[in-house]
């Protein structure tokens, strides 16, 4: 136990109630117990009172599992799930801001194709494009263009959950 | 009703009789109604937040019940800070009420506007910023609720002060209404089963007892488990209290002041029940041979303490007294004589020790205070090598008779808790150790004692150091006494004398005896001035980080 272990990134779903403040105490406390926040996004549930927040945190495997447990001490959280590399399924959204001059458009338009992504804003400049999938998927996407110009990223962050039972 | 009328009458429908209250411009309306309607609630104004605090602390861990808080906004609320801290760390039932600044206010750096919310969060148990004055009682009722159930500890309440003069028709809940929060109540039974049968396999068990043993009440519990299945049991600092029938069955305290016997204990136990403790460093040393030839069964109320420090074998969540109760009832066949006569013979090779050189030591101090003083005195230390040597030498034999900052080691704890003690049982002794560096830190708080007429028998054991730390600069630190000397104290006879408190010194051992017995049988509050060999260091030590059987005897 004293060598350390390894820091990899794990992926934690955190069902709260709405209010006031909940999401700084969750942030706050994985900060405290030593974790690094990669990624972070919130959203509504089925039930109008709650939310889902799905954090990626780099951490050792031994003390997820103590995050899980602390995170369940905050009084306005109600589930946490721990997502498994097995079974994960895991989805980012990316919205990408790219000069683009004329002459490259049509190389440009057929590499967005083949990444299934759209279009989504375009003017005398660039395109806005949005992509959906996995967090590699984006960043491939992004090295791409690697020698463009950028004008801009947003990236919501991932949510995940994990897949039915297989068995 | 207004908010704050609202707020008074909370409090009574939570049983409150007594407030550690200090006041200030945003909670004028608060003090009001306790003017006008506060029948049945004893207020206690100490003369700092932090003493106030500290007060309801130590009356909250010697009653059993919440301790409660009322401050202003601003530095009011950031004057218990430490105070909150302290009880977070120790899981004192605590319920600390603020004023804030208005609603429309909160935000705009306003006159005495802290984010108190904000500042608590990483210790409180829970807190909550009131809005609206419609939400004010279940608030409350909410923060009662969690400040004394499953784990205890402290819970904040942030109230503005247009909330408090806002109106609304006073309905206090019966169900607090949080269904995210549901401590356990008993063991698993299957857990209990398969501790009975570790426990029958073994030749070499020990309970290792915490605080949540005191907290949950779990004593009388404890004590039967011992006398009926002759286990020996070692204690953390916080769970002193335990009283088997055979004493050679109780081995002190562990970790790095713990004696040799007990630390002993852990490193050669083949199975050790830690009920209600928490692994903290001090009592682990180096994790990764703490308790190495041992099983290990951990029993807390908190799941998030079962494998945080220390791999556990077989874990049980549930309240410690209802755990025993369930493994009092088990079906448990072992005989641990020859255990228990091993851990007796070596303490008999291997008992506390100081040196008598002539100069008054403060182990002897305890050693009598221990001996004249009632059984069920309650004591409360400061931190540093006072509180060791308290730790150490005096035989705690009741639940809640031992008032110490064990997880934050607040300085300036010691006088303020044994105030809250005296203030909740004034049928009883209240004794207080504390070093001269500590005692400074609230001694503001000698008003207090004056004021309410309370009875607080008081030993200062002055060896005019930080001592603690000077001890590990002459351990580590080649003896280069960097900022602990105290040198420039100031005459504590007279500073006693100047709040209307007894007061005498003392300097040689052989006067101690008639001392001690004076300062017990005094009718009133008694300041004793005990001028100790400034050489006097803790011993045995596990310095930070070593195994436990890495031990210094002598320096």
């Amino acid at each position: 136990m004293a060598e350390k272990e390894q820091l990899t990134d794990h992926i934690v779903s955190v069902l709260v109630n709405n209010h006031p403040g909940v999401l700084s105490k969750v942030t706050s406390l994985i900060t405290r117990r030593g974790f690094n926040i990669d990624g972070i996004s919130a959203g509504n549930t089925k039930q109008s009172d709650m939310f889902r927040l799905t954090i990626v945190v780099k951490g050792d495997d031994r003390s997820i599992e103590q995050i899980q447990k602390q995170l369940y001490k905050i009084i306005d959280v109600v589930k946490v799930w721990i997502i498994t590399p097995e079974s994960k399924l895991d989805r980012e959204i990316g919205l990408i801001k790219i000069k683009i001059p004329q002459s490259l458009r049509n190389e440009i338009l057929q590499m967005i194709n083949v990444f299934k992504a759209s279009i989504i804003d375009a003017g005398p400049e660039g395109f806005i494009v949005e992509i959906t999938g996995t967090s590699e998927k984006i960043d491939s996407f992004l090295s791409l263009f690697e020698h463009h110009q950028i004008v801009e990223v947003a990236r919501s962050g991932i949510v995940a959950m994990n897949r039915w039972d297989k068995k | 009703m207004n908010g704050a009328r609202i707020f008074v009458e909370s409090l009574k429908k939570e049983g409150v009789d007594t407030l550690f209250c200090y006041t200030g411009g945003a909670v004028i309306s608060i003090f009001d109604e306790l003017h006008k309607h506060g029948e049945g609630i004893r207020l206690i104004q100490p003369r700092h937040e932090q003493g106030g605090t500290h007060a309801a602390d130590g009356y909250a861990r010697s009653t059993g019940k919440p301790g409660v808080v009322l401050v202003t906004s601003g530095p009011g609320a950031t004057n218990t800070i430490t105070g909150i801290a302290t009880a977070y760390m120790d899981s004192t039932p605590l319920v600390v009420i603020t004023g804030q600044v208005s609603t429309d206010k909160i935000g705009t750096d306003a006159f005495q506007e802290s984010d108190v919310t904000g500042i608590t969060l990483p210790i409180t148990k829970a807190n909550f910023l009131v809005k609206d004055v419609n939400d004010l009682a279940i608030t409350i009722k909410r923060a009662f609720y969690l400040a004394t159930t499953g784990r205890p500890g402290p819970v904040v309440i942030d109230i503005p002060g247009d909330v408090q003069k806002q109106d609304c028709k006073f309905n206090y809940p019966d169900d607090p209404g949080l269904t995210s929060y549901r401590p356990k109540e008993s063991g698993h039974p299957k857990q209990i089963k398969t501790t009975a049968k570790m426990l029958s396999k073994a030749t070499k068990p020990l309970i290792l007892a915490g605080g949540g043993v005191n907290l949950s009440q779990a004593n009388d519990e404890l004590n039967k488990f011992l006398n009926k299945y002759k286990i020996p049991v070692a204690t953390t600092l916080m769970g002193h209290g335990i009283n088997p029938e055979d004493e050679r069955l109780f081995c002190g305290f562990v970790g790095m002041h713990g004696t040799l016997y007990a630390n002993y204990a852990i490193q050669n136990a083949d199975l050790i029940i830690a009920i209600g403790v928490r692994f903290s460093d001090r009592i682990t040393g180096d994790v990764s041979v703490f308790a190495k030839n041992a099983k290990l069964i951990h029993v807390d109320i908190d799941p998030a303490e079962i494998g945080k420090n220390i791999p556990v074998d077989l874990p049980i969540v549930g309240p410690a007294k209802s755990v025993l109760m369930e493994l009092n009832g088990a079906d448990i066949k072992g005989d641990y004589s020859a255990w228990v006569k091993e851990i007796d013979d070596y303490r008999k090779k291997n008992p506390l020790v100081y040196e008598k050189t002539g100069t008054l030591k403060p182990q002897y101090l305890v050693e009598l205070a221990s001996k004249i003083f009632p059984e069920d005195t309650i004591v409360a230390t400061d931190v540093g090598q006072n509180q060791m040597w308290v730790g150490q030498y005096y035989r705690f034999r009741h639940p809640r008779t031992f008032l110490t900052s064990g997880g934050l080691g607040t300085m300036g704890f010691g006088l303020p808790a044994a105030i809250g003690a005296a203030v909740g049982n004034p049928d009883r002794q209240v004794l207080m150790f504390s070093g001269d560096g500590g005692f400074q830190m609230n001694m503001q708080e000698l008003n207090t004692i004056r004021k309410y007429n309370l009875k607080v028998k008081m030993i200062i054991m002055d060896n005019s150091y930080l001592g603690m730390v000077r001890q590990w600069q002459e351990l580590l630190f080649e003896k280069r006494y960097s900022g602990t000397d105290m040198g420039d104290n100031p005459d504590f006879i007279k500073l006693a004398e100047v709040f209307g408190i007894k007061a005498v010194r003392l300097g040689r051992p052989e006067d101690a005896e008639r001392v001690i017995n004076e300062l017990a049988a005094c009718e009133t509050s008694m300041l004793v001035h005990a001028v100790i060999d400034p050489n006097e260091n803790v011993l045995p030590m596990v310095p930070a980080g070593k195994p436990l059987d890495k031990v210094i005897t002598k320096f």
